[in-house]
């Protein structure tokens, strides 16, 4: 009972290998979007942190569908990404990362740009003085103190990249083997009379998915607090 | 020769002005002290100097380098100026180890100020492996001074390095301020609200008040 079968898997490692991607193509565009939020004053400041934000407020759905209408074979620029490259993102799996990657974003940069607005300014004053550029000073001294921000960040992302279901449904569509992860595969089985069964198994298997998640989240915390003190 | 002329206007408050007015010289290996009431500017004038407060007018030179020359235009940046800032509050690095905290100001070519010495003359070579959460308060403050050391500087400046610590604790760390001056031979700006410490520190003193230094009277 408890061995998964072959099509339980590639659901699982398809929806381990989108919500990491997630993370990875997120990473430094949320540091760079939580740095100029949190330290830089500009003009459309406000406008700017209400756009990041929108992916929180507005339905997935609806942000799936501006995903296809710019991204889609047919879309803005989608049309012209097909045409040049042959790229298509929808019904990839790439087009669920990039669901993801839009839902997680405004998580993953309010993380970094509270832990970035922790970070004692008095510090990098003194790293000036001890002669480092504005840049050598983010790297060696922001950057390192706010690290518990980024894996939070991190975890947040993977957490939502692993339960995103509307903006992967309507974007990069529900394709076996290709774009139907976790919870995709869950709502297949539900809507198919003799489905309820494999579904509560993916049910406990998502459970499982999210605590291994969680554990590996807290100990990573744990080993990054014991080498900060 | 190290050597300041400067006005700073400063504006602290809506449409409220706070303006200081500093001139002084200082040769290699002398102490220079300067007193004053919290407020009075004491630690705006060694901002200045290190480059974190730009003043309205005036010459900041080390020997024939202009570090600020607002005739010319010239301000150099902070991390262009070779200065030994030590901070009231010691402002270590909280993620790095003291031996790193030591090396972080240090340029890539070897200068002068070897970390072996600093390490003896100050006693911390128990503490490199430590982080400064580990540290007492004197041990943080001596660490510090260490690291401003260590950036080769071409000027020190310490800004009430004492002030947070207790007497006891005062009385430890005195004398190894005292030893640095005397080994390292740099000019220095000692700027303190306590008399005692500054007479015991400094080769002469000047008093900071309303605005501009004078002789104590």
């Amino acid at each position: 009972m408890w061995t998964l079968s072959p099509a339980e898997l590639a659901v699982v490692l398809l929806s381990l290998k989108v919500a990491a991607c997630c993370v990875l193509v997120l990473v430094l565009p949320a540091i760079g979007m939580a740095w100029l939020l949190a330290r830089k004053q500009f003009w459309g400041h406000a406008l700017v942190d209400a756009l990041v934000h929108l992916p929180m407020v507005l339905p997935p759905v609806v942000l799936g569908y501006m995903l296809l209408v710019l991204l889609g074979r047919r879309g803005w620029i989608g049309a012209w990404l097909y045409e040049q490259f042959h790229i298509q993102l929808t019904f990839h799996w790439w087009g669920a990362v990039i669901a993801s990657v839009v839902m997680a974003f405004p998580l993953m940069v309010r993380a970094i740009r509270q832990a970035l607005m922790q970070v004692n300014p008095l510090l990098e004053q003194a790293a000036h003085t001890l002669g480092a550029t504005p840049v050598k000073t983010f790297f060696t001294i922001t950057l390192p103190l706010s690290y518990h921000g980024v894996l939070t960040g991190g975890i947040l992302a993977f957490s939502r990249s692993l339960g995103e279901f509307g903006a992967t449904i309507t974007f990069a569509g529900n394709l076996e083997g290709e774009t139907r992860t976790l919870p995709l595969a869950i709502y297949s089985l539900t809507q198919s009379p003799e489905g309820d069964a494999a579904a509560l198994r993916l049910v406990v298997l998502s459970v499982l998915v999210s605590v291994a998640a969680l554990l590996v989240s807290q100990w990573l915390e744990r080993r990054l607090v014991r080498s900060q003190r | 020769m190290f050597s300041v002329d400067i006005q700073i206007h400063q504006p602290y408050a809506a449409g409220q002005r706070f303006d200081l007015q500093a001139k002084f010289t200082l040769p290699p290996g002398r102490c220079l002290g300067i007193m004053g009431a919290s407020g009075s500017g004491k630690t705006t004038l060694l901002h200045a100097i290190a480059g974190l407060v730009t003043p309205a007018s005036g010459v900041i030179r080390s020997d024939d380098q202009p570090w600020f020359d607002a005739r010319q235009s010239i301000a150099l940046p902070p991390w262009q100026r070779p200065v030994g800032l030590v901070f009231q509050d010691g402002r270590l690095f909280p993620h790095m180890t003291v031996e790193q905290n030591l090396r972080y100001g240090m340029p890539v070519t070897e200068g002068k100020i070897r970390l072996q010495s600093v390490v003896d003359v100050l006693e911390i070579s128990a503490l490199l492996q430590r982080k400064p959460g580990q540290l007492s308060g004197g041990e943080k403050q001596r660490v510090a001074i260490g690291r401003a050391l260590l950036r080769q500087p071409a000027v020190l400046l310490m800004d009430e390095p004492l002030s947070g610590l207790d007497d006891q604790l005062k009385q430890q760390v005195l004398p190894y301020i005292k030893q640095v001056i005397a080994s390292f031979g740099l000019p220095t700006l000692y700027v303190s609200h306590v008399g005692e410490e500054v007479a015991e520190i400094a080769d002469e003193v000047l008093m900071l008040a309303h605005g501009a230094l004078r002789q104590p009277v």
